[in-house]
């Protein structure tokens, strides 16, 4: 699948300065920016795939195509998963209950609970029982269980993600989960070692797609040492929550 | 004229929904008009008129609001007629659950809040299995398996309408509704109501206040599911 984003307008009416963005399957692509800057926007229109009928004027389109107006009206057949800060479970039932319901609800199989939390716990260092109640799980436990079951029941070919930097909750290895489905992931991010986990960003200003930047091999690099830091942060932080005590030499990086 | 009703339970999202149509389909050269009716109190008058199109507050003080609004459609229609209007958004109170205040000639909007759980649909009745179009608002707070569920769960309510995800926040959804409108025939003169409102008229409606059985009359039901008339 490749998605288009054909340049729209920015608040003062001036023209998109990237007037193509083209983005293939199995790609990791960030937006960045300061609050205010459109990120959001830009994320709302990809998931409407706007047809120059939003405040931007931009066109989204799937193969070359625009979407048909059945596709964009019906969330059913709307190829879209999203995933955001602000989003809970709000249902009060059991995660088995729940997955059951939604794994019908998508006419899949009910066998897939069982992958859906083992994949839940590769993702968060406090581990979610079939039988926990949804509305008390951590805000980690939480992300991880809605990052597993749009891997593996809603199975969309695009994700889209606003800004899950605080959610305690391996983000490489979430991120890595999607995209490795061969998805288009696209996700919106202040988070160092996320933005440069992107092979490419998108900066925004002024809600202008301004530039992208082609992530650099330097700036992989930089990656790489920042993920060994974000897992002894994990690491640290997973010893105190069972109770340990931390070691300066553990302390070294 | 053409007639919109817009109901659903209160805080679901109506008129956060109803704006951002409005919105919409002023700039594509229509022109609506709103009625908001409610209970006791209401500022949407106040929201909506902010995007400079007449508004109209009816407030149906001691009478069900459900019932209100189907005695005042022709009184609305002929109000909206004299503001120039050509399309009438009515949104309504949503408090009974029971009633649907929609008649056969109009769009009929269930507006629903995803963050009350994905039993509701099933809760909700008539104003949802009867409407044309089931509006989900507050997706953003609910994860994706949610939304799904919830979606589903509308569709066993009402298999045969159309579902727009909104959001009233960002005015997501309010140009799909502005299109269906948009395709919508005029009112007719002579309608009839979709669905049948609750069981006769009761002596609560009527200002009784005393508790139990002993004190009403007309068709009452027991807890056991029996049914009697009482009365003369
Ligand atoms: N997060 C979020 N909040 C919403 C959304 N839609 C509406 N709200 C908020 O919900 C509250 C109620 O929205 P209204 O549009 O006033 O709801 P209503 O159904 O017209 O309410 P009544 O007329 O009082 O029955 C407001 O604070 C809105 O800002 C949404 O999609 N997401
Ligand atoms: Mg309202
Ligand atoms: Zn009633």
């Amino acid at each position: 699948m490749r998605l288009t984003i054909l340049g729209g307008v920015d608040k003062d009416g001036c023209a998109d300065h990237i007037e193509t963005l083209h983005i293939d399957s199995g790609e990791i692509v960030g937006i960045v920016g300061p609050t205010g800057s459109g990120k959001s926007t830009l994320i709302s229109d990809l998931e409407q795939f706007a047809q120059r009928d939003t405040e931007s004027r931009r066109q989204v389109l799937i193969d070359g195509q625009p979407p048909d107006a059945e596709v964009r009206a019906d969330p059913r057949r709307k190829p879209v998963a999203q995933l955001s800060q602000n989003m809970h479970f709000l249902a009060d039932m059991t995660v088995s209950d729940f997955l059951a319901m939604h794994a019908k609800s998508r006419g899949r199989e009910e066998n897939l609970i069982a992958k859906v939390i083992d994949l839940a716990n590769t993702l968060t260092g406090e581990p979610i029982h079939p039988e926990h109640h949804l509305t008390a799980l951590s805000g980690g436990q939480s992300r991880a269980l809605m990052t597993a079951d749009i891997a593996v029941i809603s199975d969309s070919p695009i994700v889209l993600i606003d800004e899950i930097e605080n959610a305690g909750i391996k983000k490489q290895e979430a991120l890595k989960l999607l995209a490795g489905e061969g998805k288009i992931v696209v996700v919106v991010t202040h988070d160092p070692v996320l933005a440069l986990m992107t092979s490419r960003r998108v900066v925004m200003k002024k809600g202008n797609m301004v530039r992208v930047i082609q992530t650099s091999e330097e700036e992989q690099k930089v990656c790489n040492s920042l993920s060994r830091v974000d897992r002894w942060l994990i690491n640290l932080r997973e010893a105190i929550r069972r109770g340990e005590t931390v070691s300066a030499a553990e302390a070294a990086l | 004229m053409k007639l919109v009703v817009i109901a659903g339970t209160p805080g679901s999202g109506k008129t956060s929904v109803l704006m951002h149509a409005a919105r919409c389909l002023e700039g594509s050269g229509s022109r609506p008009a709103v009625v908001k009716v409610d209970c006791l109190w209401t500022e949407d008058d106040k929201r909506i008129g902010r995007l400079g199109i007449p508004v109209h507050v009816a407030l149906s003080r001691d009478m069900c609001p459900d019932h209100f609004s189907i005695y005042n459609v022709d009184e609305m229609l002929e109000w909206a007629k004299k503001q120039d209007a050509d399309v009438l958004l009515n949104e309504t109170a949503g408090l009974c659950l029971r009633c649907a205040p929609y008649p056969d000639h109009c769009l009929a909007v269930c507006v629903i809040d995803v963050t009350t759980g994905p039993n509701t649909p099933l809760k909700v009745g008539p104003l949802l299995t009867t409407a044309d179009v089931v509006v989900t608002t507050k997706c953003d707070l609910v994860s994706q398996a949610e939304r799904e569920v919830f979606r589903e769960r509308v569709l066993e309510a009402n298999p045969h309408c159309r579902i727009v995800e909104a959001n009233g926040l960002t005015g997501k959804g309010g140009s799909d509704l502005a299109e269906i409108i948009r395709a919508l025939p005029p009112a007719a003169e002579n309608m009839m109501l979709r669905h049948n409102p609750p069981l006769a008229v009761c002596t609560l409606c009527s200002g009784e206040l005393r508790v139990s059985k002993r004190y009403h009359r007309g068709v009452l039901r027991h807890m056991d599911g029996f049914m009697e008339y009482s009365g003369e």
